[in-house]
């Protein structure tokens, strides 16, 4: 179906479901109880989860196949952020011609930089992408003020030309971005006894576009450039004596890759019109490689489920607070209480780098196929267990 | 332009391009020996900074007592601080010792970071060998996150003032001394120290290698582990031994840095990219190739930072390092002293 073998269908039918019923999936403890707090479906987080998702996807289609690491993704993050907040300052309020520019403009980026980076691989194709990354972010920082607002970031303002709609700016405040007058901040909230399940525009579009993104992305796995792309990384070197050059398949690999984070960037402006600087630092270049390490390098879903997964954590674990961790702890004898609550704080909270530093290296040490990896090796081993029986 | 602001940026150039080289140089260590990329190597330097702070709090651990005698603005009487160790030696030798915590804190650095060195080694950048680069640059970027971190818990966010001893405060005209007007070329004493410093160190570590048997053993181990190994060596050990080395280096950098540059917990992560350009710059698995890289970036980082400079070319003080690393890269891929069969695939 969709021109995809039986089992990608099911994979794509999966994430489909899933990012569907996201809002009520999040949910699933009542408003009010003990562990509300572990819910995550508010429009905020479950934006970021999916535009997340589809920067690690994009990411992990030059990782993953090729094996080249770039730790300068998070540049064409940033391009594509500022093209975006630019089309919605000077064109429309509307998301689409933003969400497509930002692809582009990344795109074209993509190709500059990659054209250069790729005449070296290896490690030094990394430094070379994170050469590249920390230049634009010195760059957007401080001399490319009038483009990229400085230090305090690019917004859409009043007095925006904004030249298709200008005379949607008349109400006073600055117009939220919107897809066809439907506002991208836009909810409905649906009370099912106690639970609160809130549905939201943009959480949708950005689920959308990830699922095309998502299915662009089997279709290349599973495509005759994807197998050369997987040849690129198994053994470049017979690549080029069976008399194919690497070079333009890889160059292309790349700037797929860097156009999904420019659509990443594209679809974060659309939801909140504020692009920074720091969006481009090689810590949020780190970030995404973090993502497609945790759920599984090279897999379909697992950049998917990695980028979900951290950024939960980042939102739940920095929420936990020592009043919280005593509430939890209440029922156990006050030395033992005092002695959880010690223990647990310094990972949550503000110490909520450590346990992703901590989480990190466990599973590079111990699941070197990420998540996804991990369960699939489980599944054999039960599997095969099963077969002897 | 004149000579005498030449001068001045060279200068200023150096006690940077110290530190650049003197991580770049344990950078290149681990990397020659051991074949990993080490990207907790500024986590290292960062922690060097902090034992330089750990000792000066702990110098300045003091009694307290009540002076009956003076109230302080609330009423209760005032609270007179005196540190342990000026009760212990008196107070002009305490305050010596307070004074000169940081060229204290090298002794109290080296044991510190050669342990860190080899529990890191053998606990886990061992287990890494087999394993290919990007594993290694991902564990290790693991790692220093968490080191990052645990140090940021301890001590907070914000940057800790260590300073340099009362004898080094000031500058000292080094223009006067080839013949400059004086007042034209001032370079504080600190970072003259830590330039002889560095170059003191750097000196230590190529003799190491290059007069002792230990060193030809290390030597002969980045040429051909195997060959070694079947010499009936045990070249393990020693890689070990040059890991916590190239800790302690990391380490000294950081103690020596603080009067330049008050600590804080990300400050290893803002000289480690840079020191990853210095080495690929340098040349991969070159140790002056490392050395030097980092000086020439140093000077040429401050001169970029010249105002005329910047007139002249808004923001490439900036962005002049990561220049310098892409032209060089495509012009010459090996870096400067590269040599052939490094790290080439």
């Amino acid at each position: 179906m969709l021109g995809l073998s039986r089992r990608d269908f099911l994979t794509l039918l999966f994430v489909l479901v899933l990012v569907a019923a996201a809002p009520i999936l999040m949910n699933p403890f009542p408003e009010g109880s003990k562990f509300a707090q572990f819910n995550a479906g508010y429009p905020d987080l479950m934006q970021r989860f999916v535009i997340f998702g589809i920067f690690a996807v994009g990411f992990n289609i030059l990782f993953g196949l090729t094996g080249y690491l770039s730790f300068g993704h998070a540049a064409f993050l940033g391009a594509g952020s500022y093209a975006g907040v630019w089309m919605l300052k000077l064109l429309t309020i509307n998301v689409i011609p933003a969400i497509v520019v930002s692809t582009l403009v990344a795109g074209v980026f993509a190709l500059i930089i990659g054209f250069i980076s790729l005449r070296r691989s290896g490690i030094y194709f990394s430094i070379l992408t994170l050469a590249f990354a920390q230049m634009s972010f010195a760059l957007a920082a401080s001399v490319l003020t009038p483009i990229t607002g400085g230090e305090t970031g690019l917004q859409t303002a009043l007095n925006d030309p904004r030249i298709l709609d200008g005379a949607a700016s008349g109400t006073g405040n600055i117009p939220a971005p919107a897809l066809f007058g439907l506002e991208m901040g836009h909810s409905w909230q649906v009370k099912m006894g106690d639970w609160l399940w809130t549905f939201n525009v943009g959480y949708y579009l950005s689920a959308l576009v990830l699922l095309v993104a998502f299915y662009i992305s089997i279709r290349i796995f599973r495509s005759p450039f994807g197998m050369m792309l997987k040849a690129v990384k198994s053994n470049n070197q017979r690549l080029s004596y069976t008399g194919i050059s690497p070079r333009p398949y890889t160059l292309a690999a790349f700037v797929i890759s860097g156009m999904y984070a420019g659509l990443a960037g594209g679809l974060m402006v659309s939801m909140d019109p504020l692009a920074g600087a720091e969006r481009m630092q090689w810590t949020a270049s780190g970030e995404v490689v973090l993502m497609t390490i945790l759920g599984g390098v090279g897999t379909l879903i697992g950049p998917v489920l990695g980028a979900g997964l951290i950024k939960y954590f980042e939102n739940i674990f920095s929420k936990i607070n020592d009043n919280l961790l005593h509430q939890w702890f209440a029922f156990m004898p006050d030395g033992l209480e005092d002695f959880m609550v010690t223990i647990i704080h310094p990972f949550v909270g503000k110490g909520w780098h450590l346990t992703l530093g901590l989480m990190f290296m466990l599973v590079v040490i111990f699941l070197p196929g990420g998540l996804i990896g991990g369960l699939s090796s489980l599944y054999n081993r039960v599997f095969r267990r099963s077969k002897a029986h | 332009m004149e000579l005498s602001a030449l001068l001045l940026q060279v200068l200023n150039g150096l006690d940077k391009g110290s530190a650049y080289a003197l991580i770049a140089l344990g950078l290149t260590l681990i990397f020659g020996t051991l074949g990993v990329v080490n990207f907790a190597h500024g986590a290292l330097f960062m922690i060097g900074a902090f034992c330089a702070v750990t000792l000066q709090k702990l110098l300045t651990l003091s009694i307290i007592t009540l002076d009956e005698t003076k109230t302080d603005f609330l009423g209760n009487p005032q609270k007179i601080r005196t540190p342990y160790v000026e009760e212990w030696f008196g107070t002009a030798a305490g305050q010596a010792i307070i004074d000169w915590a940081v060229p204290l804190a090298i002794l109290f650095a080296i044991p510190i970071m050669l342990i860190i060195g080899f529990i890191m080694e053998r606990g886990l950048i061992k287990h890494f060998y087999k394993r290919p680069h990007a594993d290694q640059i991902l564990v290790t970027f693991g790692l220093a996150i968490v080191l990052q971190e645990i140090i940021k818990a301890y001590f907070g966010a914000n940057q800790i003032p260590v300073p340099a001893p009362e004898a080094f405060i000031g500058s000292f005209d080094f223009g006067q001394l080839v013949g400059f007007d004086p007042g034209q070329v001032m370079y504080p004493y600190w970072r003259i120290v830590y330039f002889l410093f560095a170059m003191l160190i750097i000196a230590l570590v190529f003799a190491f290698l290059q007069f002792t048997t230990f060193g030809m053993v290390v030597r002969a181990g980045m040429a051909d582990r195997e060959t070694v190994g079947l010499l009936g060596i045990n070249i393990d050990k020693r890689f070990t031994i040059m890991f916590g080395i190239a800790a302690a280096v990391a380490g000294l950098a950081g103690v020596m840095y603080t009067p330049i540059n008050p600590p804080n917990y990300h400050m290893g992560m803002d000289f480690l990219v840079i020191s990853f350009v210095v080495v690929v710059v340098g040349g991969m698995g070159s140790l002056g190739g490392a050395v030097l890289a980092g000086f020439i970036l140093g000077i040429l980082e401050s001169f970029a930072s010249m105002r005329e400079v910047i007139e002249f070319i808004p923001g490439i003080n900036q962005v002049v390092i990561y220049l310098a690393a892409i032209v060089i890269l495509l012009a010459r891929p090996r870096g400067l002293l590269g040599r052939k069969g490094v790290m080439e695939s």
